[in-house]
């Protein structure tokens, strides 16, 4: 009986003593629980650094030609050599950053605005509706997404805004039909039965009992897909329709002079592709480790390809 | 909402001609005919697209040279001066009869040049999806068995990464990085088969490798997930209790049934590979369907870009039916319910 009192008190104790702010310590229980997604983590706050202290960390703006230093192989002084016009590139790999995430972030809030709203509404409302937003979104999924997208940006033209339209719809198709499968099991449960019987109205139940049930759902959307469109974006600039020139792009910079040059200067075929490779990489280990955590109803569902 | 109603009385009818049949036929009949509402809709989505889109394809395909006779003679030859109800019947009824127009470039039925591209961005997707099965399968069976081990670890974090590097880069880091250190780059001019049929084979290995790589990625996390699923059923452990080696417990018992969810997201991944081609073979010099697209959309060709687009989403619908029914041969409670 005693030993009982004294487990109970323990942890409480301890608590007390704790001088760790809550917030650090999930944190940290994460990292221990997790550390394949504490790296991508580490990835993905390297990346937003990066990307919002671009002016700071970059040595040189972006699109600065530095003069007698054409094509110089990495260094001391250009950290990962020049480009063709003497620009550095370790500065354009940095503002390459700003571009990803300022696309990737767009698209994911507008995306998971839409998935969110069709989804919750699609699960609440049922019936007919459900039945024809669900074939809607299905004929939507069975195109390949690069045919999709580069269809819309033909007739739109390139530019950064087309851009984001364009994948946040895609993004929000398949988003959409995960969200609607979370909203349809918060609805079985029993509070779902109290809240009606205490009067709630239609509006009420959906934000104040559905939405913040199905929140875990969308973050871990969220962040799997930010890896999803970081790579779209890329193969998109690849193509020639993502951010234009003299903007640099990730996926841009490995399309044409990138490709030209690379047998003289292979060092501008290679950063920009490491920079995607890991940004994605990053987003996805920690979407993966967020899911093991907030939702585990989510494993072996995803990937990085949008669908 | 109609169509919602369309299937759900198909479905009805069905179910009163059908019963005389074995469920297997019957499960086969139904499918069928789910299959062309899908159809339906996606020649809809395909036709409308470019038209819902702000902008005039006219103006835009004769750019600057256009003078007000030469839109309204285009617009005429191409049926935009009609009703958009009367275009899609008109256009429907041409593909019925295998006609999907001529590209507005070259003068030549595009029909025509899809049946000559197919067959090499079919062949390239095929290995493309050999490859990924082939390499997905047993390391998502090896992760499964030991999960949370450093080999486990080792195959979800090499997953990951094959899901997180683009195909364009892992292509050019092919050709580049050969080139650097031994002098050598492989061949990006494409061989007919006629002329030679083992290096018009060979050709494809490399690009459907790159292509696969990412497919590989996505199996072999399913297989992982649903293994782990189906080794924790207590028909497993009545499998392990009768002294069952490991390999029959985790092969016969286990295997079949963890696969049968894999089968189905083949046809996904074979949307996602097409997507892939566009790319992969415009770096490596491949004249296939994805190659043609791009070109097309370039030149803002609209009946190639629509035949295409048509096209592939028929396959993907059929490759879906395929599946389905694959399903059912897999999966004996599918059949009989």
């Amino acid at each position: 009986m005693a030993n009982h009192v004294e487990a109970i008190a323990q942890p409480r104790a301890a608590r007390r003593e704790s001088v760790i702010p809550r917030s650090a310590r999930a944190v940290m229980t994460f990292c221990r629980r997790k550390p394949l997604g504490a790296v991508g983590g580490a990835i993905v706050l390297v990346m937003l650094v990066m990307a919002v202290g671009a002016d700071w960390v970059a040595p040189y703006p972006y699109d600065q030609s530095i003069a007698g230093a054409r094509m110089r192989p990495p260094g001391a002084e250009f950290w990962l050599g020049t480009d063709n016009l003497s620009r550095d590139l370790w500065s354009r790999v940095v503002y390459g950053a700003r571009v990803s995430v300022t696309v990737g972030f767009a698209t994911i809030t507008l995306g998971m605005l839409i998935a969110t709203a069709v989804g919750i509404s699609s699960a609440y409302i049922g019936g007919g509706y459900d039945m024809a937003v669900q074939r809607v979104v299905d004929a939507w999924m069975s195109f390949p997404y690069l045919v999709i997208i580069l269809s819309i940006m033909a007739v739109l033209g390139p530019g950064l805004l087309n851009l984001i339209l364009s994948l946040s719809i895609l993004i929000a198709a398949s988003s959409a039909r995960v969200i609607r499968g979370a909203a349809l099991s918060v609805m079985q449960n029993p509070y779902m039965e109290a809240a009606r019987a205490m009067g709630s109205g239609h509006l009420r139940i959906v934000l104040r009992y559905v939405l913040p049930n199905v929140m875990a759902t969308v973050i871990v959307l969220a962040t799997i897909g930010l890896g999803a469109v970081i790579l779209a974006e890329s193969s998109l600039s690849f193509l020639g329709f993502g951010v234009p020139p003299p903007y640099p792009s990730w996926g841009a910079m490995l399309s044409g002079s990138g490709r030209s040059y690379m047998f003289r200067a292979p060092w501008m075929a290679l950063w920009p592709g490491l920079g995607i490779s890991l940004a994605v990489f990053g987003f996805n280990m920690l979407g993966d480790a967020l899911r093991d955590v907030l939702d585990p109803r989510l494993r072996g569902t995803g990937g990085a390809q949008p669908r | 909402m109609v169509l919602g109603h369309v299937a759900s009385v198909a479905q009805h009818r069905d179910a009163e001609t059908l019963r005389g049949l074995t469920p297997m036929k019957r499960y086969l009949l139904k499918r069928l005919l789910v299959a062309i509402p899908s159809l339906l809709i996606a020649s809809l989505i395909v036709f409308t697209l470019p038209r819902l889109l702000p902008g005039d394809a006219v103006q835009l395909m004769l750019e600057e040279k256009a003078y007000g006779k030469d839109l309204d003679d285009l617009r005429h030859k191409l049926g935009l001066d009609r009703p958009v109800y009367t275009q899609y019947f008109h256009w429907l009824g041409d593909v019925a009869r295998g006609s999907l127009g001529e590209s507005l470039w070259t003068k030549r039925a595009v029909a025509e040049e899809l049946r000559r591209r197919l067959p090499v961005t079919m062949l390239l997707s095929a290995m493309a999806t050999v490859f990924a099965v082939l390499i997905a399968i047993p390391i998502g069976v090896l992760a499964a068995v030991r999960a949370d081990s450093l080999r486990d670890y080792v195959a979800r974090s090499a997953a990951i990464l094959g899901l997180s590097v683009p195909g364009f880069w892992l292509a050019t880091l092919v050709i580049l990085l050969p080139a650097i250190w031994w002098g050598w780059t492989p061949n990006v001019s494409f061989t007919e088969f006629g002329q030679d049929p083992a290096q018009h084979v060979l050709q494809f290995l490399l690009p459907a490798a790159i292509l696969g790589v990412a497919s590989a990625a996505g199996i072999m996390r399913l297989t992982r997930a649903m293994l782990l699923e189906v080794l924790r059923q207590d028909y497993v452990r009545t499998a392990w209790a009768k002294g069952l080696d490991e390999g029959v417990v985790v092969l016969k018992h286990s295997l079949k049934n963890a696969l049968i969810p894999v089968v189905t997201i083949l046809g996904i991944q074979f949307a996602q590979i097409f997507s892939g081609t566009v790319i992969i073979e415009s770096i490596f010099g491949l004249p296939g369907l994805g190659r043609f697209l791009f070109d097309a959309i370039l030149q803002r060709d609209y009946p190639v870009i629509q035949g295409i687009n048509l096209l592939v989403v028929s396959m993907i619908v059929v490759l879906n039916l395929i599946v389905d029914l694959f399903y059912a041969v897999l999966d004996p409670r599918i059949r009989y319910s």
